[in-house]
């Protein structure tokens, strides 16, 4: 416990507040989402971070801007944490033509490749983690330094995709970090009612891959695994698997009521509240309650105006429908 | 100047030379690297390339597929190869769902430059699950390029314009046309994507069709002369993006079609095309379009069956004199 404080001792007010940041922006850029697809704004489904956001912003802030990453469906804390627009997060959200895909991939396949190195959302779970390996053995062929992360939910370590790219990855020494964010359900089921191992990670062992297992409610370890996954990915050794353990505030999606958990699970996640927590962080650090007061209220303007953005931006044209198809001879490609 | 090869050691050729003109072109698989492919397509590339660019894989087709969409968003150029066209099932996410849809879904971000080489068709005796021809297959999920060489000049050309190309091309290359040997270019040549080619010209009927069918259309053209019927054979080379102008051209002159492939003929590539041509040149028609296919079933393993499976010359000749009332 000592060793513990001692350890969360070395961060700075401002590393703290930047965490507290983050994990603020995500919980406001959720929450507003979550109120427009309420009001019917938004078309199709969301899948929302609430809960996760001390996983992603201790994750986030250990990846270097040289590298990549991949996401899953439910994405948005990813984008935030990687330093992402909100407004073009939520005009994507909103399928406008100003969105990250112009409204061509909505809410859970947002992608940036030019700014973020966002390799892109998928909404096919355990997708990523091939892309993702393909991209940490293009860094292998050129040479480059970057790592690449894939972000990956609880479910996705029972495809084979996962296994398959793992023990590829290991084999060839790739560049890779799988960041597990285990929530426990894979829509309604829950984990270990369809999984063997108390934790995920330990499948790593298998393939003979160094892990970790941390709180996904403590951003400090959160960060402190991930920055030892990099650097062990980075100098060379082979991937690294980092699972935090999370809550999913929410149901799968945004509007499931979530009947088929246990009511223990939502008081568990309450007691653990991230951002409570980071903020008692900041606090014990010498920020002031005004300091976390002003981060909150400046999240809600900035969400509000993506918000704004995001309603008062274009739909697409429909006779842009088939543009993007192709690289090349896109129009006779699509025409038969 | 041209020489004779076959159409494994011009497919090695084609591949050779964009290996060493292009450093981002690297080659993924199973038993690509150390045996060299099992029909020597390889062999010799791993002492030249080295083993970052010709890589054996494990027998994990969805995750070395996967990992090839990964590295060509990326800016690498993957040619993947699987043993079987039959094992794209075991790939199916990362070429249906990933490859094929990213450029869109980014909203135009990325391009996927993924070659994946499928070796395709009938006729080995391999039974049900190494004999398909799985072109329809490819052909249905928009964002992916298909070609079907049928002989040795063009199987260099097309795998050339294939990894070339910023789209995820499939190229479909028939087991049994591996060993045939045929005359090529000596110097270097790119097959453009999209051209179909007319193989013999003719006024009576027009054959569509590609990859091995191809000689047996010639076969079935020839024997056809002899009793006064003048086919024209049209190699498709490309089914998407398919040559429309060609086969236009072709029907408005000759006004009878058969399209010939040994695909299953239900959901055929075969049956769009035919579609297709009812659509648009209906008025060109003197007859119904007929589709000239394997039959609905799975591929047979005994000799006695499989050959039951697939259009032959007298097959393709008999249809013709169907379509043409003769």
């Amino acid at each position: 416990m000592a060793k513990r404080e001692a350890k969360k001792a070395k961060y700075s007010k401002e590393q703290l507040l930047g965490f507290y940041t983050t994990q603020v922006r995500i919980r406001a850029f959720e929450e507003h989402a979550a109120e427009c697809f309420t009001k019917g704004m938004l078309a199709g489904n969301i899948h929302l971070s609430i809960g996760q956001e001390a996983a992603e912003a201790g994750a986030f802030a250990a990846i270097q801007p040289q590298d990549y990453f991949t996401s899953t469906h439910r994405g948005h804390g990813h984008v935030i944490a990687r330093g992402g627009d909100p407004k073009l997060a939520m005009a994507e959200l909103f399928g406008k033509r100003t969105g990250y895909c112009k409204g061509k991939g909505g809410s859970m396949h947002i992608a940036d490749m030019a700014k973020m190195n966002h390799l892109g959302a998928n909404g096919i779970v355990g997708a990523g983690q091939c892309i993702s390996a393909g991209s940490a053995l293009a860094s292998k062929i050129m040479g480059d330094d970057a790592v690449t992360v894939g972000c990956f939910g609880d479910g996705s370590t029972n495809e084979g995709s996962f296994h398959e790219s793992l023990n590829m990855a290991a084999t060839w020494k790739l560049p890779m970090v799988w960041f597990i964010e285990n929530n426990c359900y894979g829509v309604s089921t829950e984990i270990h009612r369809v999984t063997n191992t108390p934790d995920l990670a330990t499948r790593a062992a298998a393939y003979n891959v160094e892990y970790a297992v941390v709180d996904g409610t403590d951003v400090i370890a959160v960060h402190e695994a991930m920055l030892k996954a990099m650097e062990h990915a980075r100098s060379g050794k082979g991937p690294y698997v980092v699972e935090a353990k999370v809550y999913r505030y929410q149901g799968h999606y945004c509007g499931d009521p979530a009947v088929y958990r246990p009511k223990e699970y939502m008081e568990n996640a309450l007691a653990n509240d991230s951002i409570e927590k980071t903020g008692k962080l900041c606090l014990a650090a010498g920020a002031t309650q005004d300091e976390l007061d002003a981060i909150k209220a400046a999240a809600q303007a900035e969400m509000d105006e993506a918000v704004k953005f995001a309603d008062e931006s274009p739909y697409p044209d429909p006779s842009e429908v088939t543009d993007d198809m192709y690289s090349a001879d896109n129009e006779r490609c699509v025409a038969r | 100047m041209s020489k004779k090869i076959t159409v494994s050691k011009a497919i090695r050729e084609g591949l050779l030379e964009e290996m060493r003109r292009d450093d981002k072109v690297f080659i993924m698989g199973e038993d690509m690297a150390v045996m060299g492919n099992v029909f020597a397509i390889t062999t010799g590339f791993l002492e030249e390339f080295g083993p970052n660019r010709v890589i054996d894989t494990p027998i994990s087709e969805e995750g070395f597929c996967g990992m090839g969409v990964g590295a060509a968003m990326r800016g690498m150029k993957p040619v993947i190869e699987l043993m079987y066209n039959d094992f794209i099932t075991e790939a199916a996410d990362p070429i249906f769902n990933q490859a094929a849809k990213l450029k869109y879904m980014s909203g135009g971000q990325c391009s996927i430059p993924l070659v994946l080489r499928l070796p395709m068709g009938s006729g080995r005796r391999n039974a049900g699950q190494h004999s398909q021809s799985l072109e329809a297959l490819a052909c249905h999920f928009p964002g992916l390029k298909v070609v079907c060489p049928s002989n040795a000049e063009d199987a260099k050309g097309l795998i050339k314009a294939a990894i070339r190309d910023p789209d995820p091309v499939i190229v479909f290359e028939h087991k049994l046309l591996y060993a045939h040997k045929e005359e090529i270019p000596e110097e270097e040549y790119i097959t453009p994507i999209g051209e179909a080619k007319v193989r013999r010209e003719g006024k009576d009927i027009t054959i569509i069709t590609w990859s091995r069918e191809v000689n047996f259309a010639m076969d079935a053209a020839k024997s056809l002369e002899a009793e006064g019927i003048d086919a024209e054979v049209l190699d498709l080379r490309t089914l998407v993006p398919v040559d429309w102008d060609a086969i236009k051209a072709s029907v408005s002159k000759t006004h009878n079609v058969i399209i010939v492939s040994e695909e299953v003929k239900r959901g055929s590539y075969a049956g769009e095309l035919s579609a297709q041509i009812a659509e648009e040149l209906f008025d060109e028609l003197d007859a119904p379009v007929e589709r000239v296919c394997g039959l609905n079933i799975v591929s047979p393993f005994s000799p006695v069956l499989e050959d039951e499976n697939f259009p032959h010359p007298e097959t393709i000749a008999a249809a013709v004199k169907r379509v043409l009332n003769k």
